[in-house]
């Protein structure tokens, strides 16, 4: 059962030997996005005050804790354990009726709440936009924060609602019958263990 | 998973993701805001034949959690000529466009023949039929024995079963779906369980349920145990020489603060006691027990609410539900049985 | 009336001898191999090779339902539904609204029947008034009715008051009748649903013990010892039951016995579905139980099949397990489920198919005209089968007005190609033909 964003659909482990693919991004690519989405969010936010990166579920979260570290890195000030969440939109899908039946994953929230914080929506790829409207959703639910923006890893586009992100790590033009797999050694670790981004073309 | 009948089918997966759903949900409860919109425009109608306000507002509240829209349906009373009722109640619903009907029944099989009849397209979700099963209440038992059973081993609950916990049922096993659907579950989450009751109240056929079987209370609790679950004793037993008298019940069967003291002698400081509720306090369970710190029995009704949205959300969300092909092929098939070749 | 003569060509008799078989005025006027052409001259041919020819069947249980409930059944639906499946002669219960418990009830239903012209209906008398178990019924009025009813039965209801089933047993002995015992104690099974055992349990449906059958069936056995009268015990279902009646056999009592094709076929698994098709009286039992049944057919410690045809009106069936009524139909299913289950697997041969479905339920009714060996003179009741065709049960294309056939689905073999009673072919081609005329209509 995968939550995550809509762009990886079901991960299908390895697929058909018919299936051509290519890495867009590698593991030091990735790394470097990170860095660089890391200092934008201190500048736009100038600085750490009242910021809190909460992850989607599955690859949003690792994600984010890895921003969180990079913001540590450079801000001291910075507990990266206590200003990482994990929000769960499943319940808050507008295609439920639709798709196999998913398991919720756990909301997590820092102690600190949300009301009033900087809140920052962390996922891996960008594409038709409706799971960030779904996390708009179950935000409102949970408290009133200051300012909610968005930093994802791929934008892929397609979007279907009005919703951009703040921070890109790399906007990859794709066609829509094209996959795009995020792989990362938190979640899909074991045979996967580096961080590759990868295009597969469509069947 | 299309309907929820019974726990005897029901999967260690099926069983798990229900679980872990409901842990999820339960947090929902502890929110300021105690609504998801994941049921938005889905119909969930009550369909009670047998008075349970417990049952049906615990229902409503999982439904109206999950911003499902909510009809009660008191069919109590309006079955004239009980052939026709449900029947003519299922394709009522049906063209009301119900996508889950909770039913309550005074027939066992009542939900599995709503479920296979071809009247109606909703899921069924059983709220406890007859004598036969009642397979949330199993699910939200299972699901305080889970957490408690995690808290113990400083493990987390999510993912996990019920493996070497000893649990006791204790009472009316013969007129208990709550222990008909308590067995199979537990059985299937890997609990051990022993039922213990005087032999009338025990059907024919329990020694090939896949639990142990004891007359003895006292013995049984000797053994050593994790859980007791106390069964209610119906009114309506008591003057069917079921047993001699409600006093001798309540001195062999009875829960009483004898036996919760003796809880404490025998160092089992971490045994939980359950009951489905309501309680004749008294008779299968003294006060004190019910109200000590041992007891579930609160916890059990908040679980509750959290167990039936994991199964409204399970069985509403999700492909299965589009796959709304007519029910034909849901009748068994009554193919020959294997007495061909008498031997 | 009629007049017309058929010849029944190459027939294979009781399943073994080849032979033709000459109709001529409601009675056999030859049997023998190709009969010479001056007599069978103008005789209707009916080619039967590969065909069985048994002497029309008997039926000692079936509901009818009229009086009272024509919205189940009628004399003539049941009676087609008899013709159909093989019958020349069925025996109408007495449950109907009124209770056949009175010479002006029994001789309604047995007009009724020869003015339907299908079968011959003989009305069974209830034993106590109303079934209520409470008084005798006028046993010795209906006997010497037109309708000169022999067998007496509460079936539905057991006469379980130990005084009224012995008052019974004596009583019929003026007149040689038989009372038929629908053995189930009603105490142990009050509100019971289904067979007590591992499948009850497992439901949670109120369990029917074997020992409420079988501790009536010894009550009786006893009793008709004791007064030295006949019983016969309807519809056995446990393994219990065929050991008495073996036990009681042995000892000389005058006891007959009776099985159900269902019973034969289904078991209890069945119930898991509940589906209220397969609701029953008695309840469908374990497998041990359909294996001891089966063997005690073949042995003849049963004696007969009895169909107990119990046609329902879809409501009664369309609700709950709890609140649908008891009983299935078995009419035109009867013949194939018999054979599926005692010639396919070997236990009988169609000899012992007609001794156990005909001749011997024609004795025990004291039915003069049937259960009669097909000879020369012997009235022509015959039902012609092909034992190689194979059916789908489907109850919307039957006779009777019940749909409430646990077979529903099945492919079951054997198939009722002609029915001839009083020489008169009420089947033909395996569809119904046109009824018989009793003289004086």
């Amino acid at each position: 059962m995968n939550t995550s964003s809509e762009a990886t659909g079901d991960v299908q482990s390895t697929s058909a030997p018919a299936v051509v693919s290519r890495v867009v991004l590698s593991a030091a690519d990735i790394d470097r996005a990170l860095t660089r989405i890391a200092y934008e969010i201190l500048e736009a936010n100038k600085g750490s005050q009242d910021l809190l990166l909460l992850g989607i579920p599955r690859r949003g979260y690792p994600l984010a804790q890895r921003l969180a570290a990079k913001l540590a890195a450079s801000d001291p000030s910075v507990d990266p354990g206590a200003i990482v969440g994990q929000l769960d939109v499943t319940m808050f899908r507008d295609d439920l009726a639709q798709h196999p039946t998913r398991a919720p994953q756990p909301t997590e929230l820092p102690a600190s709440g949300i009301d009033g914080k900087t809140i920052v929506l962390v996922d891996d790829v960008l594409y038709s936009g409706r799971t960030i409207r779904a996390a708009l959703d179950a935000l409102v639910d949970l408290g009133r924060p200051r300012a909610v923006r968005l930093a994802v890893l791929v934008d892929r586009g397609h979007r279907e609602l009005p919703i951009r992100a703040d921070h890109v790590g790399k906007n990859l033009p794709t066609s829509s019958s094209e996959k795009v797999r995020v792989r990362l050694s938190e979640i899909d670790g074991g045979a996967a263990a580096n961080d590759e981004v990868v295009i597969e073309a469509g069947a | 998973m299309r309907h929820l009948l019974s726990t005897e089918q029901l999967s260690r997966e099926h069983a798990i993701q229900i679980l872990d759903t409901a842990q999820e949900m339960s947090a929902v409860g502890e929110r300021e805001i105690k609504k998801l919109p994941a049921l938005r425009g889905r119909t969930v109608v009550n369909l009670f034949f047998e008075d349970s306000t417990r049952t049906r507002i615990s229902f409503e509240a999982a439904a109206k959690r999950l911003s499902a829209d909510v009809i009660n349906f008191s069919a109590k009373g309006s079955s004239v000529s009980k052939g026709e009722s449900l029947k003519d109640t299922a394709q009522t619903l049906e063209a009301m466009s119900a996508d889950a009907v909770v039913i309550r029944h005074w027939a066992s099989g009542a939900p599995a023949r709503l479920a296979n009849s071809g009247w109606i397209d909703a899921a069924v979700i059983n709220a406890g039929d007859g004598t036969h099963a009642h397979p949330t209440q199993a699910l939200l038992d299972a699901f305080t024995m889970r957490a408690h059973w995690a808290k113990l081993s400083g493990t987390p609950s999510v993912g996990a079963d019920l493996t070497g916990m000893r649990v006791m049922i204790v009472g009316d096993v013969l007129h208990s779906r709550v222990a008909r659907s308590n067995v199979w579950l537990l059985r299937t989450l890997g609990a051990h369980v022993t039922l213990v009751a005087p032999p009338t109240l025990l059907p024919v056929g329990v020694e090939h349920w896949p639990c142990e079987v004891s007359y003895d209370l006292d013995a049984t609790l000797d053994s050593g145990v994790d859980a007791v679950m106390m069964l209610r004793v119906q009114a309506e037993r008591m003057n069917a020489s079921f047993f001699p008298s409600t006093r001798e019940y309540a001195r062999l069967w009875g829960f009483d603060d004898a036996r919760l003291a003796r809880l404490d002698a025998l160092n089992l400081k971490d045994t939980i006691i359950m009951h489905p509720g309501p309680m004749n306090r008294g008779l299968e369970i003294s006060s004190a027990a019910a109200d000590s710190h041992r007891s579930t029995v609160l916890a059990q009704v908040r679980n509750g609410v959290s167990v039936r949205m994991a199964a409204l959300y399970l069985l509403l969300s999700g492909e299965m539900r589009s796959e709304k092909t007519p029910a034909v092929a849901a009748q068994p098939s009554p193919s020959l049985p294997s007495v061909k070749d008498p031997s | 009336m009629t007049s017309t003569s058929y010849l029944i060509r190459s027939a294979s008799l009781l399943g073994s001898t080849t032979a033709d078989l000459l109709i001529r005025d409601g009675v056999i006027a030859a049997v023998g191999k190709d009969l010479d052409a001056a007599t069978v001259d103008g005789a209707t041919v009916i080619d039967a090779a590969g065909l069985v020819a048994l002497p029309g069947m008997v039926d000692l249980h079936t509901h009818l339902r009229e009086p009272g409930r024509e919205d189940a059944e009628t004399v003539e639906t049941g009676t087609r539904a008899a013709a159909l499946g093989g019958f020349t002669a069925v025996h109408a219960m007495a449950n109907s609204s009124p209770v056949a418990d009175t010479a002006g009830v029994v001789e309604q239903v047995h007009t009724l029947g020869r003015e339907s012209g299908w079968v011959d209906v003989h009305p069974v008398g209830a034993v106590t008034v109303g079934l209520a178990g409470k008084q005798l019924a006028e046993l010795g009025a209906m006997a010497d009715s037109r309708a000169r009813v022999r067998v007496f039965s509460d079936d539905g209801i057991c006469v379980s008051d130990p005084v009224m089933m012995r008052r019974a047993l004596e009583y019929v002995k003026a007149f040689d009748g038989v009372i038929a015992q629908h053995a189930q104690e009603p105490r142990l099974t009050e509100g019971a649903q289904m067979n007590e055992g591992i499948v009850s349990a497992d439901l949670g449906l109120a369990g029917w013990p074997a020992v409420a059958e079988e501790s009536i069936i010894a009550r009786d056995v006893l009793l008709a010892q004791h007064v030295g009268s006949r019983l016969h015990v309807c519809h056995v279902s446990t393994a219990g039951s065929v050991e008495i009646i073996r036990w009681a056999k042995e000892r000389g009592i005058s006891v007959t016995a009776e099985v159900t094709p269902h019973h034969l076929l289904l078991t209890e698994e069945l119930v898991r579905s509940y589906n209220p098709v397969y609701k029953v009286n008695p309840p469908l039992r374990a497998d041990s139980d359909v294996h001891a049944l089966r063997a005690a057919l073949a042995d003849g410690t049963i004696d007969i099949v009895g169909t107990d045809h119990a046609p329902h009106p879809s409501e009664a069936k369309e609700c709950e397990w709890a609140a649908a009524a008891m009983g299935m139909t078995g009419l035109e299913t009867a013949l194939s489920v018999v054979q599926e289950t005692m010639i396919e697997s070997g236990l009988m041969t169609w000899e012992d198919f007609a001794r156990v479905t005909s001749i011997a339920p024609a004795q025990i009714g004291r039915v003069e005209d049937q259960g009669r060996p097909l000879e020369v003179g012997e009235p022509a009741n015959i039902v012609l089968v092909d034992p190689a065709a194979r059916w789908n049960v489907d109850p919307a294309a039957m006779a009777t007005k019940g749909r409430n056939s646990p077979f529903a689905g099945l492919v079951l073999p054997g198939k009722v190609v002609a029915t001839f009673f009083h020489g008169h072919p009420t089947v033909l081609n395996g569809l119904l033909n046109t009824p018989y005329r009793h003289e004086g209509h």
